[in-house]
């Protein structure tokens, strides 16, 4: 469903990608990990065409993500993207946050809208702080929120990018559940996530990033087994022992 | 030193300038005073709003206009820019126009007045504008854009409505300015507070009061603005969120 050919990047001098290639198939999960500045954040943003790439091809079920002549607002309304730091709009009560994009985007109207996003408030366990505003919810709550609010659209695929690292340890664990649920329903999902425990759990396969490249692109069972690549061992000793 | 002498009376007396009792006159002012403010605000705002924008979207011309437009207005100092486009422009338009703009425009001090004031300001708001925008953080027009938005739909659902909560406060003082700016409109002939405060003097000798009384009014005008505004802030905040709203 993603394909990733050959992807190169710069920031002027700076190249931040080089030579990636991978691919998501329809309901796999795909975690992505790798060290601080490796470029993971640079390269999930290139799948929906928030970062343009210089070199290269990416794909999503066909479409050339990186081809002037697409529809970048069309395409990206079909891949749900959830970020770090939650980034709901604040002066947006729940519920809005939950139509605006349906409504603004999709044309659907108000009341379908609102059925849609209160159904997915429910399914994340927040159906009660519809009504509030995103400043008076916790972090945890907030990226649940956000999640629900990607999924309104109706994906055929979710990007996260380390969705739970802006969040204090205790309020993790709700928001890996409900991505766990839905990787066990079928999405199909590409997480840049140093949650390990939800790799093992939940992941068909694990790329590892070092230095704007891919060193490791292995089914999870090869990963967790025995990294071929130095850099990926000493990165996963580090991050089990932490 | 008879002027020492506070006869508040005076402002009861008739000007002999046919505008009827000095308090009067300064009232005539009042209006004008507030009628330029207020419509150059709204020019300002208008235009500092677009000229703002343009300054932060990833086009280089559009940016480059805006930065153009606003080192051009910011530079150069207001009494300049209203002889510009009081006794300049029209020469510079085709004949039709400016001879009209000479002769057959309705109250042209104060159009100009207005224009050129809204001109002004709008480059002083339009950079507060765009600070505003690049204080918010980056992946709200990520966000925005990654649902579907398009550019111009991420500013207007997601950017803007926060981006003018945050210069609410910096907006309030240029608004003042608008008022103290508006007496340099004397110099055009607009019969503005400043200009009829000078007449009063002439006239009546009575430099104290006319002083104070304008003094009072322009005070009166501050403190409105300063009201409006908090007013407009407190509507707009944001549940949840420290004022501001900034990051
Ligand atoms: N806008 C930018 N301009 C220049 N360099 C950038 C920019 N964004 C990211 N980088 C650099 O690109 C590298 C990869 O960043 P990123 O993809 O965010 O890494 P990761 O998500 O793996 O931590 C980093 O070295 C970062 O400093
Ligand atoms: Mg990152």
């Amino acid at each position: 469903m993603i394909e990733i050919n050959n992807v190169s990047k710069w920031y002027g001098e700076f190249q931040v990608l080089t030579d990636c290639t991978t691919k998501v198939q329809k309901g796999e999960v795909v975690v992505v990990c790798g060290p601080s500045g490796s470029g993971k954040s640079t390269l999930i943003k290139c799948v929906n065409g928030l970062e343009p790439f210089q070199a290269g091809t990416i794909t999503v079920e066909g479409t050339s993500v990186g081809d002037p002549k697409t529809n970048l607002p069309k395409l990206r309304s079909k891949v749900g993207m959830v970020f770090q730091n939650f980034e709901l709009f604040p002066h947006l009560s729940i519920t809005e946050n939950l139509c605006l994009a349906q409504e603004k985007v999709l044309g659907r109207g108000h009341e379908e809208s609102m059925e849609k996003g209160l159904k997915l408030l429910d399914r994340v366990g927040l159906k009660a702080q519809a009504q509030k505003f995103p400043g008076q919810l916790s972090g945890g709550q907030q990226q649940r929120v956000a999640i629900a609010r990607a999924l309104a659209m109706d994906p055929i695929a979710m990007l996260f990018d380390e969705p739970t690292s802006a969040l204090d340890p205790e309020m993790v664990n709700e928001v890996l559940d409900v991505m766990v649920q839905l990787a066990k329903e079928g999405m199909t999902m590409m997480c840049v996530t140093h949650e390990m425990g939800f790799a093992r759990k939940v992941a068909n396969r694990v790329i590892f990033m070092d230095r704007g490249a891919i060193v490791e692109d292995a089914a999870k069972e090869d990963f967790f087994g025995q990294p071929r690549s130095e850099r990926a061992q000493t990165f996963l000793s580090k991050i089990l022992h932490h | 030193m008879t002027s020492l002498h506070l006869d508040w009376g005076i402002l009861f007396e008739e000007s002999p300038t046919g505008d009827g009792p000095y308090w009067q006159l300064l009232l005539t002012g009042l209006k004008w005073t507030l009628a330029t403010a207020m419509s150059g605000w709204l020019i300002a705002v208008a235009v500092g709003a677009v000229v703002g924008v343009i300054r932060t979207v990833p086009s280089r011309w559009l940016s480059l206009l805006g930065d153009a437009y606003v080192e051009v207005f910011r530079n150069i100092p207001f009494l300049v820019q209203l002889f510009f486009w009081f006794f300049v422009l029209p020469e510079l338009l085709p004949e039709a126009a400016g001879s009209w703009m000479k002769q057959s425009m309705p109250r042209p001090e104060f159009f100009t007045a207005a224009v050129g004031l809204g001109l002004f300001t709008a480059a002083r708001v339009a950079e507060q504008v765009k600070s505003g925008i690049q204080s918010l953080p980056r992946g709200q027009r990520n966000a925005g854009l990654a649902m579907g938005l398009t550019l111009t739909q991420t500013y207007r659902y997601v950017i803007l409505p926060m981006a003018f909560r945050i210069v609410i406060p910096p907006l309030t003082s240029e608004f003042m300015n608008t008022f103290k700016n508006s007496a340099v409109a004397l110099a055009i002939g607009l019969t503005e507070l400043t200009f009829q405060m000078k007449q009063m003097v002439e006239y009546s000798n009575q430099v104290i009061i006319t002083i104070l009384a304008t003094t009072v009014l322009y005070m009166v005008l501050a403190m409105a603005v300063n009201r409006l505004m908090a007013w407009i802030e407190h509507k707009s905040r944001v549940p949840g969120l420290i004022a501001g709203g900034g990051k």
